[in-house]
C-alpha cells in the first residue's frame, strides 16, 4: 500500500473490510490467540494451542504448495520473528 | 448423550444486545441468543459429528474448513460488534447445551461486565510495519576496490561479511523502527498486545514484518489515531492499517481458572 496517509473517516475507509475480503492470516491472528477463552469440563473444544499450531502449520503448507517452484527450501528463513 | 451442542461467538449486555434474526453462523446454522445474568450469547446448535472433539481433530487439518469456520465466526461477531460493545469468544468454543451457556453466563457475569465496559465505546486497529529494503548495501559493492589486493578467497569473506553487517544494521534498523512506530500507537490507545509477526510467506509480502500490533482506541480519538499513522508514513515507514476490528486481542481473558465446583 503505497497511496497517501488516511485521515479522520478516511481511517475507516481504508481498514474497513466486508468479512469475506479480511485476510485470513489477520483474522487468524486475532481468532486464534484473542477472544475469550473458556476451559473446563463443559466445553468440547480442543485447546486452544493445537488450533494454533495445526493452522498456522496449515496456512504456511498450503501457501508453500501453491508456489511453482522451490517448495519447502531456505526460503523465507531470514524471518524477523518479531521482537522479543 | 446428546447429539448436538452449543457453539458461541459472542457475549453482550442485554441492554444492547441487537437481534440475531438473520444470522448465519458456523455450518450454515442459524444464529440464535441465549440470555441469562443481564448478558446475551450469540449461539448455534451444532451437531456434534462434526464438532466434537475427534471430529474436530481432524476437521482442523484442513484449510478450508478452519478458513470457512473462521470467517463465518467473524461474520456473526462483527454483526453483533457493528451495534453494542461485545466480548468475542475465541474459536471453535462448544458447550454440551444451552443450560452450560447460562451458568457460564451466571457464574463469570462479573469479568463479562468488566470487559465489556473496558471495549465500550472503543474500537481494534491492526497496524503492520515492514522493514525496507533499501537499506542494505548492495552486496560486493563496497568490496570491489579491495579486490585487487586480496586473494580470491579473502575477497569472498570480506564481501560476505559486509553483507551480513548490512542485513544486521537493516534489521537493527527496521527493529528501532517498529519500537518508534509501536510507541507512537502506544501513546493514543487505551491499550495494545503485539501479535507474532506473519511470516513473510503468509504476509504475502517479501519484506520482513517488524511490528504486528493490536492498539484498542477510543472512538473519538480515531482521528489522532489516524494523524499519527500518518505522520509515520510521513517519517517513512512502510505501514499497513486493518480494521476496525471487534476488539479480539483484547478480550483474552482466560476463564480456564474455574474453581472446582465452578457454581457458587
Amino acid at each position: 500500500m503505497t497511496h497517501e496517509g488516511p485521515r479522520g473517516a478516511a481511517l475507516a475507509a481504508e481498514g474497513r473490510l466486508p468479512p469475506e475480503r479480511v485476510a485470513l492470516v489477520d483474522l487468524l491472528d486475532r481468532l486464534l490467540a484473542g477472544g475469550v477463552t473458556v476451559n473446563g469440563d463443559v466445553v468440547l473444544s480442543i485447546a486452544d494451542i493445537d488450533l494454533v499450531q495445526i493452522s498456522l502449520r496449515l496456512l504456511i503448507m498450503s501457501v508453500r504448495e501453491s508456489e511453482p517452484a522451490g517448495q519447502g527450501t531456505r526460503h523465507g528463513r531470514e524471518t524477523w520473528h518479531g521482537p522479543p | 448423550m446428546p447429539d448436538t451442542g452449543t457453539y458461541v461467538y459472542a457475549i453482550t449486555r442485554d441492554t444492547d444486545a441487537p437481534g440475531s434474526a438473520g444470522l448465519t453462523g458456523v455450518a450454515g446454522t442459524p444464529v440464535r441468543t441465549v440470555a441469562d445474568a443481564g448478558l446475551v450469547a450469540y449461539v448455534s446448535t451444532v451437531p456434534l459429528d462434526r464438532f466434537g472433539e475427534e471430529p474436530l481433530r481432524r476437521s482442523l487439518e484442513d484449510l478450508d474448513w478452519v478458513s470457512e469456520m473462521a470467517r463465518a465466526h467473524h461474520r456473526v461477531v462483527e454483526a453483533v460488534a457493528g451495534t453494542a460493545p461485545t466480548a468475542p469468544v475465541r474459536l471453535v468454543t462448544v458447550y454440551g447445551g444451552d443450560e452450560q451457556v447460562r451458568e457460564l453466563l451466571r457464574d463469570r457475569r462479573k469479568d463479562f461486565t468488566a470487559l465489556l465496559s473496558q471495549v465500550a465505546g472503543r474500537s481494534e486497529w491492526g497496524v503492520k510495519a515492514y522493514a525496507r529494503r533499501e537499506t542494505a548495501p548492495p552486496p560486493g559493492e563496497e568490496a570491489a576496490g579491495a579486490a585487487g589486493s586480496d586473494s580470491p578467497g579473502i575477497a569472498y569473506l570480506k564481501r560476505r561479511r559486509a553483507s551480513l553487517r548490512g542485513r544486521e544494521d537493516a534489521w537493527r534498523v527496521a527493529a528501532d523502527q517498529a519500537e518508534h512506530v509501536h510507541a507512537a500507537l502506544a501513546a493514543v490507545s487505551v491499550a495494545n498486545r503485539r501479535h507474532r509477526a506473519q511470516d513473510p510467506s503468509l504476509s504475502g509480502r517479501e519484506e520482513a514484518m517488524v511490528l504486528n500490533g493490536a492498539y484498542l482506541v477510543d472512538d473519538d480519538r480515531g482521528g489522532e489515531f489516524a494523524a499519527v499513522v500518518d505522520s509515520l508514513r510521513g517519517q517513512g515507514a512502510d505501514i499497513e492499517l486493518t480494521g476496525p476490528w471487534a476488539p479480539y486481542s483484547f478480550t483474552a481473558l482466560d476463564l480456564g481458572a474455574v474453581d472446582a465446583g465452578g457454581v457458587r
